[in-house]
């Protein structure tokens, strides 16, 4: 890849992607384009495929049909890597997830489920891997929390945890999935403030989110999701802060109430 | 009633009885370890996705759940043989048995440890790029044997009791030994008390540990 096609290549695509469950089309062909350090915000009402979407862009779901594209190369069927397509297990790599139940490994403490991705999937060395891992937790505030194990953290410092192991995958892509939909409203702040700084230090992300204020804040560009396809797409203040299309009104009011 | 109890004379077969208290832990202890493979193989083909493996390997769970141990010995011991027309030594059809007969158990065990375990763990290991066979022997089997392990335990005392029955085929444990030193003396009472003693010295503990594990590891939880 040449500098000047970085610029303006995607880093992941999804192209004309489209899930079926039974008989029910969650996702009806949608087309969306990450560029590097692009922040976007997915928002719309509970139903229309935004996480059956992001969950699409690392394979977490089986899309039934369009392609994703990695690094503009196809993402294939297989988990390894073929000469025509990337893997599944290569594409999980470089795209880190992040869950609204967190999902720690409960039998690891808060270091380990930090190290565990680049150790055992990476194959880095282990005190290298653990110098990383502790940097990563002093960004998200958790330098004391090394030898805990996650029943004993609170849900916004699980929450901090979880995002501190998808970027110890060092990924280049991070996907998050209504990450602070679980948690207690006064712990919801300071995991915002996460990746807000993120989004600061240039990180890609799909951000999957119904906290409007902080997508408008943060994204740079904000899709509305409505019956499986992309209804609105904009800058915030076209989506958001003055929406045209009545049935985004009715859906950002609600919110801004 | 005035009954004069006589260990003395039982007491003179104790070797007896610790040859057969021997031979019931070599018959636990060896259907143990082929369950534990038995069990493995058939939780496997059960969570294989491929529904002819897990359908026979659920045939198989049905029959050995859904008869007596009992009936099951005598049928490998006596009819068995007639329909591959060669004999089977007792002591090969009570292994057999009991290792097929706790292997159905025990690969319900470990199918309810696996499958109890919260999806998100699969996708978290998932999401870190985890191969489905790092996801199960990282994330999912340390999770799902901590849960496994008391219910194992548990099935392993019953395992243990359940050995007595091969007597029943003349396999010389130690239920069968009690019942040679009843015919030797005469005293049942003291034959039958001594062999339950000897029972409870070995399964006592073990239910024990049972009780301590799983107190333990609910607080860890």
């Amino acid at each position: 890849m040449t500098t000047t096609s970085t610029a303006t290549a995607p880093v992941i695509e999804a192209i004309g992607l489209r899930k079926t469950f039974g008989t029910h089309e969650v996702l009806k062909g949608l087309n969306l384009g990450l560029a590097r350090g692009e922040v976007v915000a997915l928002i719309g009402p509970s139903g229309s495929g935004k996480s059956t979407f992001i969950r699409c862009l690392n394979r977490m779901e089986h899309p039934t049909g369009g392609e994703i594209r990695f690094r503009d190369k196809p993402v294939g069927e297989s988990f390894r890597d073929s000469e025509a397509a990337i893997g599944i297990g290569t594409l999980r790599r470089h795209v880190g997830m992040v869950f609204q139940h967190f999902n720690l490994f409960p039998h690891k403490t808060v270091l380990q489920n930090v190290t565990e991705g680049p150790i055992v999937v990476c194959k880095r060395p282990r005190r290298e891997t653990e110098e990383l891992a502790k940097d990563l937790l002093a960004q998200v505030g958790l330098s004391d929390k090394h030898a805990a194990f996650p029943n004993h953290l609170s849900g916004g410092q699980k929450q901090r945890v979880a995002i501190a192991r998808a970027l110890a995958m060092q990924p280049d892509v991070l996907l998050l999935d209504e990450v602070t939909s679980a948690l207690d409203p006064e712990l919801v702040g300071e995991v915002l403030a996460v990746i807000r700084s993120l989004a600061e230090a240039g990180m890609t992300m799909a951000i999957v989110t119904h906290e409007m204020a902080f997508a408008a804040e943060v994204a740079s560009r904000v899709l509305f999701l409505d019956q499986g396809v992309i209804a609105e797409e904009g800058s915030p203040a076209e989506v958001i802060l003055n929406p045209a299309n009545p049935r985004l009104q009715a859906f950002v009011a609600r919110f801004k109430a | 009633m005035t009954y004069t109890w006589d260990f003395h004379s039982v007491w003179q077969y104790r070797d007896l009885f610790m040859w057969g208290l021997w031979i019931s832990v070599v018959y636990t202890v060896g259907s143990i370890v082929l369950g534990i493979l038995i069990g493995f193989l058939t939780c496997a083909m059960r969570l294989s996705g491929w529904r002819i493996l897990s359908f026979i390997a659920r045939v198989y769970q049905e029959i050995f759940r859904c008869t007596p141990l009992l009936v099951q010995l005598l049928w490998f011991y006596y009819a068995f043989p007639l329909l591959i027309g060669a004999s089977i030594d007792n002591r090969v059809a009570a292994l057999l048995t009991l290792s097929l007969y706790v292997g159905a158990f025990y690969a319900e065990i470990f199918r309810g440890g696996i499958v109890s375990i919260d999806k998100g763990q699969r996708e978290a290991a998932a999401a870190i790029g985890m191969s489905s066979w790092q996801a199960m022997h990282r994330i999912i089997l340390p999770q799902a044997l901590k849960r496994m392990l008391p219910s194992f335990i548990n099935q392993s005392v019953i395992q243990f009791k359940n050995t007595s029955l091969v007597s029943v085929i003349s396999v010389a444990d130690l239920a069968y030994m009690a019942a040679v030193v009843n015919g030797q003396t005469y005293r049942p009472l003291e034959s039958y008390t001594f062999m339950a003693v000897l029972y409870i010295a070995l399964l006592l503990p073990m239910t024990q540990i049972a009780d301590w594990v799983e107190k333990r590891l609910r607080v860890s939880d």
